[in-house]
């Protein structure tokens, strides 16, 4: 045997990194080059056409005094709250409540029923959400203020996404009903790989139910957390659909986000270098949170190894 | 399990139905939107006006799903997100198969690295490719095509694909693919015959998780497909918001019609759906 497999290897070796061209010529043609010409763009001033002007780093500079960009800055942290922190923290619960409780006491099928209509949302596509909340949110006619209406609240209804004290909430508020699916969907696959010991030894132990989901699943669920928060941080950070259907980040600005903002630079506006520097800072950012959660996730697992 | 002892400490009988309402009501809460739009497509504007949004309709009546789906000329929109979906979740699946190959079970050298690209591919924001893609579609005379749209999903889908088989296959039993060796089967031949056919079931789900995630997509296809004949679900209906939409059934009815592929989808795929997610996830 151990006589075979050098041979094999070596030989094998040969044939395998064929396998890669496709991709390689593929991605660098679709990834690679375009990000670099991005890049590239980001330090001239250009309008999509004609001359292409050198500023180097002008439009980095400019992006440090525009307000508009930092205001929609905050407006992505809060997109970040909605999308990732509240459905992360909230799903956790449901998906323990559905999995030990409801799943247990009342039977796994009530559960993934329930858990079905939670994760609904998160199959359709984010702009058709966007239409429908649109229609539901809509001020004069719209299913929320009509109904406000009928039950003697009308002095709540309002124009929610039109008004730009309320349009972000209204927003973050849309984009948490969207995303819950997701973690209570992931966390409830990751339940069933806790030992039901753990729970069974507290629960003699007399624990209560809200111990055992302090002491239990919540560090039990770890490797989890971590996906399931990075995986909605960036998909907060690049939340342009709803965006671009709810509110085309109006009022005023009130709810712009650098993904909407760099699209209107480099369509609306065709001030195409400044929106490329929106997109890099915006790229940037990805690539920073990604890699700190991979810092400190893997930290976390070498502790407990 | 024995059951009792593992909801002990729980909320007792009276407590138990309580959570169970609140659970039911957070559903109902989730699916609710649905329902109104549902009840409200099928309403005439006379109706809506008449009788509000929350009325069962008085009579069904198509006429909105019917110049709505005219309007957009909706056939032929989901027509193109059926084809670049479906071109896109088999060429992606493709490419896929063919990197996780040489990474997970060739085991080329310098695979960690090349993962590490693919997982930055993946993760790059698309709108710091958008414009240049924009620009180079332009040049290349596939700006407005689907091939375009075709191309750029296919690539990005791929790499996570890529980074997802690659961990998958390098857990592959390497008995199989001795035996393989030992029957003759060179490196092209053990990927179709013994390779593809073993990793079948991870192949249906990124299969899957391919076309639903293309069909969601939003930002390349609305810069790429300008005119209507090319538009996706999304796009169409995300442009008609405003542009054409005044009628408050009407956007009921474009609703529903954006919202029944979904749903159909849903229903088809919700065991691969939600078995994915975990795949997805937790590699």
């Amino acid at each position: 045997m151990a006589t075979v497999i050098p041979g094999r290897r070596r030989r094998a070796e040969r044939g395998y990194p064929l396998f890669l061209v496709p991709a390689a010529v593929l991605f660098v043609a679709v990834i690679a080059i375009p990000f670099g010409m991005n890049i590239g763009i980001s330090f001239t001033r250009w309008q999509g056409v004609g001359p292409v002007q050198w500023v180097g780093l002008r439009n980095y500079q400019r992006l440090l005094h525009d307000s508009v960009f930092w205001a929609s800055f905050w407006h992505n942290a809060g997109i970040v709250v909605a999308m990732a922190v509240v459905p992360t923290a909230l799903g956790l619960v449901v998906a323990a409540g559905l999995f030990d409780f409801i799943g247990k006491r009342f039977g796994p099928r009530t559960a993934s029923l329930l858990r079905a209509c939670i994760y609904l949302p998160q199959v359709m596509p984010l702009a058709v959400m966007g239409v429908v909340w649109g229609w539901i949110l809509a001020p004069r006619d719209g299913v929320l203020n009509v109904v406000l209406q009928d039950v003697g609240l009308g002095s709540l209804s309002h124009d929610w996404l039109g008004d730009p004290n309320t349009a972000l909430y209204t927003v973050m508020a849309i984009l948490v009903w969207i995303q819950l699916g997701f973690p209570v969907v992931v966390f409830m696959a990751g339940l069933q790989r806790v030992d039901p010991a753990l729970h069974e030894a507290a629960a003699i132990d007399g624990a209560s139910w809200r111990r055992r989901f302090w002491h239990i699943t919540v560090p039990q669920m770890r490797p989890e957390f971590y996906v399931v928060l990075l995986m909605c941080t960036i998909a907060a950070l690049k939340a342009f659909a709803p965006i671009y259907v709810l509110t085309r980040g109006g009022p005023g600005d009130s709810t712009d986000i650098p993904s909407y903002y760099a699209y209107q630079n480099f369509f609306e506006k065709t001030q195409v270098g400044y929106g490329a520097a929106i997109a890099t800072v915006l790229t940037v950012l990805t690539l920073i949170v990604t890699t700190a959660f991979l810092v400190v996730q893997s930290r976390h697992q070498g502790e407990e190894e | 399990m024995p059951k009792p002892i593992a909801t002990a400490g729980a909320p007792g009988r009276r407590g138990g139905r309580a959570v169970l309402a609140a659970f039911i009501l957070l559903a109902v809460f989730m699916v609710l939107p649905f329902g109104f739009v549902a009840l409200n497509a099928l309403k005439t504007s006379a109706d809506y006006n008449a009788h509000g949004p929350v009325a069962l309709p008085k009579a069904i009546s198509f006429d909105n799903v019917r110049t709505f789906w005219n309007l957009v000329d909706f056939g032929q929109v989901l027509w193109n997100s059926v084809l670049i979906s479906g071109c896109v979740a088999v060429g992606a699946v493709l490419l896929s198969v063919l990197s996780a190959y040489a990474i997970g079970i060739g085991r080329v050298r310098g695979r960690l690295w090349i993962l590490v690209a693919f997982l930055v591919a993946n993760l790059l924001p698309q709108e710091g490719l958008v414009y240049p893609l924009y620009y180079l579609a332009k040049q290349t005379n596939l700006y407005d095509t689907r091939l375009a749209v075709i191309i750029v999903f296919t690539v990005i889908q791929s790499a996570f694909g890529t980074y997802l088989l690659s961990s998958v296959l390098s857990a592959f039993p390497r008995e199989i693919l001795e035996a393989a060796k030992i029957d003759g089967a060179g490196v092209w031949r053990t990927l179709w015959q013994v390779v593809v056919p073993v990793s079948r079931p991870t192949l249906t789900v990124m299969l899957t998780f391919f076309f639903i995630w293309t069909w969601n997509e939003f930002l390349l296809p609305l810069i790429f497909l300008v005119s209507n004949q090319n538009q996706t679900v999304p796009v169409a209906l995300g442009v008609a918001q405003g542009e054409h939409i005044v009628d408050v059934t009407m956007q009921a009815a474009s609703a529903l019609i954006g919202i029944i592929p979904a749903i159909v989808f849903f229903l088809i795929f919700q065991r691969t759906l939600t078995r994915g997610v975990t795949v997805g996830s937790i590699k």
